[in-house]
């Protein structure tokens, strides 16, 4: 089917080689050769696998609901334009460009998506890619403990909590300590009392918008990071935002990282993404991962290279800056036709119409008796509505009726019972807004009649 | 940033991808990198609206077909591995390195054997190894090679001792041979109270024909990428299970897909003695939907057959390349081989780079090139089981024209390529600038 091979060419092949057979050739020498079956199910035809995989898709029916969900993961509109390019065959079936002379396009695509980084977090250095936010997050703190070689971090709890949980899981491994910054009753980030924290901290990170939907003072937390010698890091989980919000250079960032999913790539249920992060000039021996610049060839042509792999495994092994090898390139690469298809207009036009669908929508849904929002700090696509009854209660009663309403904060915050995180985006409709207003007005009458 | 029109954005791309190599358009024998055909039946159903619009906190009543597929594709992987739980959250291989040092570091200071801080790695390992061992402050000792091209094992056993907690090997090893000593190596780390961790990345050569867990390995990672047929993408992504065995599972990264009394499947957060998530959300989906519908279409026997054909292919062309390139290892290889320049260059100057420029002008993508570190000039080439005799019968005689030409004009040599899209590039000017974080973006002139 893919292996082209007929047995006379097999046996001619087995012949010039001099081995008897195919088995004699390729099995192990240990006495360990596998002898029954492993129980895997037979082979399928190729039409059989697909239609299997298709009634997989359609057992999805979480796919096909009317959804608020966004929490890290955004839908947006992918214009056709995107995947027709990004995934051609030259592009998709291609490895990482080590061989320059013939992975010009992935270099340059690379080259383009560091440009685009540097220009919406305002830095100005970046690198090919990162697995997803979360691992950014852990890289970034990295780059600050080899900076500054303290291994304290001071981490806002209102950065997103996956992210979180990721970093703790390195910290543990590393020897790190993390501290958590709590959150006010505004829904940012209780810098004031972060003070003590912050004394002999490697760096201080915060989310914006954070998980809460929260526009922060990312320049209050640089100050809090540079009065105490630390390094500023600025995590973007929402990365359209940057579209229309100051870049986090601007607001005294060393460090700025988060993940790109809402550049044209699918919610896809939860993967792959693309982490991105970026850096002042000072720090660029210390990135993570592949870098592309800029040279010339022989003939005196432009040309991309990969360059400073002295920071890399495959030269340095145990001294390097991180593990990473391959990262996201094809993610990387969607994410850079889709910025250049909408344009730097388009960019700010889609999400100016998510700054307006969230504010319909948050409008209409505090017109309920005894919703309002939780926190009132400005925000960008997303919020955090306070209900009337527990918010999981509301989102099931949703559910059953073709709707995922959000994401009940009390999965990760235990205190925010009544708390339902709710994004819009320029995909979400009139309709769907007054389907969502009834219904959350009709169940939650419901629920107070019941008790 | 840039506003362009869409013809403008069309032209751009479709320039910048007639500048690749890429396995739809050449051969691509880059050793350790398993750079087989990707079938387009993996594109088309990881692009289901059923998969692509699957929000990762819908419900998961919401979500029973891919948490279906996820779990029958944890459990094929544990069966054709002999593990006993996988986990499909790491990213790429990479990833799946540092998730597995994280359990041994969480299983050592759970057994009160947190001091033990050393993993040996062989010196033909891939530098992943070695970093992601040092990520969690584990101190690196390298293992030396045999003329053999194996695992030196005296040598390893010597490094054996209470300080010992890991030992990662890659088998068939990074020269495409096989660690025929592994048992016996195994044992002795075991018996040193150190754990086995298998790189995957060469697992194409063994698919269906043993399996790392019956060699003793109690961690492995794999490529989907590389051995179940999902598309490199330029540089990703990946996807880098991990599989534990009975001792290791209980530390893998939670959540975990399990499947209820009542038939339906689940996300599992309840592991107390997991080291946590390792990644937002619960996997590269959409790559595991590619490596799944690759393993369905095959079954057992195909994707045994394709191991088989991939050491097939190998060794078809070692054979047809070792009167003119030195093969440093007697042994029938598995699924690639190495082959130095070492001689061709005392003879004409010509080097291994220089027949990797070749090739390219040829419209062959080079071989890994001057790694393993063990073998000068050296050339690791890899041509999976999905290319044609034809195919390799060309690479073959390439490579017989390049060292002819090596001999009669060595000169000429140091020019190549010179068909493609760009040539030889000055690496040396743009890694000065790029130190002083210039030449890394488009600035305005």
């Amino acid at each position: 089917m893919y292996t082209p091979h007929t047995d006379d060419e097999i046996r001619a092949m087995l012949a010039e080689i001099g081995a008897p057979s195919l088995e004699a050739l390729s099995s192990p020498p240990l006495g360990l050769e596998i002898k029954e079956s492993l129980g895997l199910p037979p082979a399928l035809p190729e039409a059989e696998a697909y239609a299997h995989l298709k009634a997989l898709a359609g057992k999805n029916d979480g796919a096909r609901k009317v959804s608020f969900l966004g929490a890290g993961a955004y839908r947006h509109y992918q214009p056709p334009a995107v995947p027709w390019f990004a995934m051609r065959s030259e592009f998709l079936t291609a490895y990482t460009p080590y061989q320059a002379e013939a992975s010009q396009g992935s270099l340059q695509a690379i080259f383009e998506w560091q440009t685009y980084v540097c220009l919406l977090t305002g830095m100005d250095v970046s690198n090919a890619s990162l697995y997803d936010g979360a691992t950014a997050l852990v890289e970034g703190v990295i780059m600050a403990m080899h900076t500054n070689g303290r291994k304290r971090v001071v981490v806002s709890q209102a950065v997103h909590p996956m992210y979180r949980a990721v970093l703790a899981t390195y910290a543990t491994g590393m020897g790190l300590e993390v501290i958590d910054l709590p959150y006010n009753a505004a829904g940012v980030t209780d810098l004031e009392g972060g003070a003590d924290h912050a004394r002999g901290a490697s760096c201080v990170v915060v989310q914006s918008p954070n998980f809460f939907g929260c526009i922060e003072d990312v320049d209050a937390g640089s100050k809090l990071a540079h009065d105490n010698d630390a390094l500023s890091v600025c995590v973007t989980a929402e990365a359209l935002s940057l579209a229309v919000l100051k870049t986090p250079r601007e607001s005294g960032a060393d460090i700025a990282l988060g993940e790109a999913q809402s550049f044209g790539l699918p919610v896809g249920y939860g993967g792959p993404y693309v982490g991105f992060i970026a850096s002042t000039k000072e720090h660029v021996r210390r990135l993570p991962g592949r870098l592309v610049g800029e040279t010339t060839d022989v003939a005196g042509r432009r040309a991309f290279v990969l360059t400073l792999q002295g920071r890399e495994q495959h030269i340095r092994r145990e001294l390097a800056t991180s593990n990473i090898c391959t990262n996201q390139a094809l993610c990387a690469l969607i994410a850079t036709v889709y910025l250049a298809t909408v344009g730097a207009t388009g960019l700010r036009a889609i999400a100016t119409t998510n700054l307006r669908r969230a504010r319909e929508l948050s409008d209409a849904l505090t017109s309920i008796t005894g919703f309002s929002r939780a926190f009132a700090t400005p925000f960008f696509n997303e919020f955090c509505l306070r209900t009337p009854v527990p918010a999981e209660q509301l989102a099931r009663a949703l559910e059953r009726r073709g709707m995922l309403a959000g994401l009940p904060l009390s999965r990760f915050y235990p205190e925010l019972t009544h708390h339902l995180l709710i994004c819009a985006t320029e995909l979400t409709t009139p309709d769907d807004i007054r389907h969502l207003n009834s219904a959350l007005a009709e169940e939650t009458s419901r629920a107070v009649a019941a008790v | 940033m840039p506003d362009l029109a869409e013809i403008e954005v069309a032209r751009h791309f479709t320039e910048l991808s007639h500048r690749n190599f890429s396995v739809d358009t050449n051969f691509y024998p880059l050793g350790s990198c398993t750079m087989k055909y990707n079938p387009k039946l993996n594109e088309a159903v990881a692009g289901f609206p059923g998969f692509t619009d699957l929000h990762p906190f819908a419900p998961d009543s919401g979500a029973q077909g891919a948490l279906h597929l996820l779990y029958d594709m944890e459990r094929s992987l544990s069966a054709l591995f002999g593990m006993t739980e996988f986990s499909l959250m790491p990213a790429a291989g990479a990833h799946g390195e540092i998730t597995a040092m994280l359990m041994a570091k969480k299983y050592f200071a759970q057994t009160g054997q947190g001091t033990r801080d050393v993993c040996l790695v062989p010196d033909t390992a891939h530098g992943t190894n070695p970093a992601s061992a040092a990520m969690v402050g584990y101190r690196v000792v390298s293992i030396p090679s045999t003329s053999r091209g194996r695992t030196n094992v005296a040598a390893l056993k010597s490094k054996l001792d209470g300080s010992t907690a890991v030992c990662m090997m890659t088998n068939p090893n990074t020269l495409g041979l096989f660690e025929d000593d592994i048992i016996d190596i195994t044992k002795a780390v075991h018996a040193a109270g150190g754990l086995m961790y298998y790189d995957g990345a060469n697992a194409n050569a063994i698919v269906g024909l043993v399996r790392p867990g019956d060699m003793g390995f109690d961690l492995l990672h794999l490529n989907l990428h590389k051995t179940f047929s999902v598309p490199h993408g330029g540089g990703g992504p990946g996807s880098g299970p991990v599989g534990a065995n009975a001792k290791l599972a209980k530390y893998l990264p939670k959540p975990v897909v399990v499947r209820n009394d009542d038939g339906s499947f689940a996300l599992d957060w309840e592991r107390a003695s997991s080291i946590g998530p390792v990644r937002a959300f619960w996997s590269h989906f959409l790559a595991i939907v590619r490596a799944y519908a690759y393993i369905i279409v095959h079954g057992e026997e195909g994707l045994r057959r394709n191991s088989q054909l991939a050491v097939l292919n190998a060794n078809y062309v070692r054979a047809k390349i070792k009167d003119v390139l030195t093969v440093p290892y007697e042994d029938f290889c598995r699924h690639e081989f190495v082959c130095s320049a070492e001689t061709l260059k005392k003879e004409t100057g010509v080097r291994a780079l220089d027949l990797a420029k070749g090739l390219l002008d040829a419209g062959i993508h080079a071989p890994t090139m001057y790694w393993p570190h063990v073998v000068p000039e050296c050339l690791m080439i890899e041509p999976t089981e999905t290319e044609t005799r034809e195919t390799l019968d060309n690479f073959s005689a390439t490579i017989h024209a390049l060292v002819k030409q090596a001999h009669d004009d060595p000169a000429s040599m140091a020019e190549l390529p010179l068909h493609t899209p760009v040539r030889r590039v000055d690496e040396a000017h743009v890694g000065r600038q790029a130190n002083k974080g210039i030449g890394l973006r488009w600035q305005p002139k």
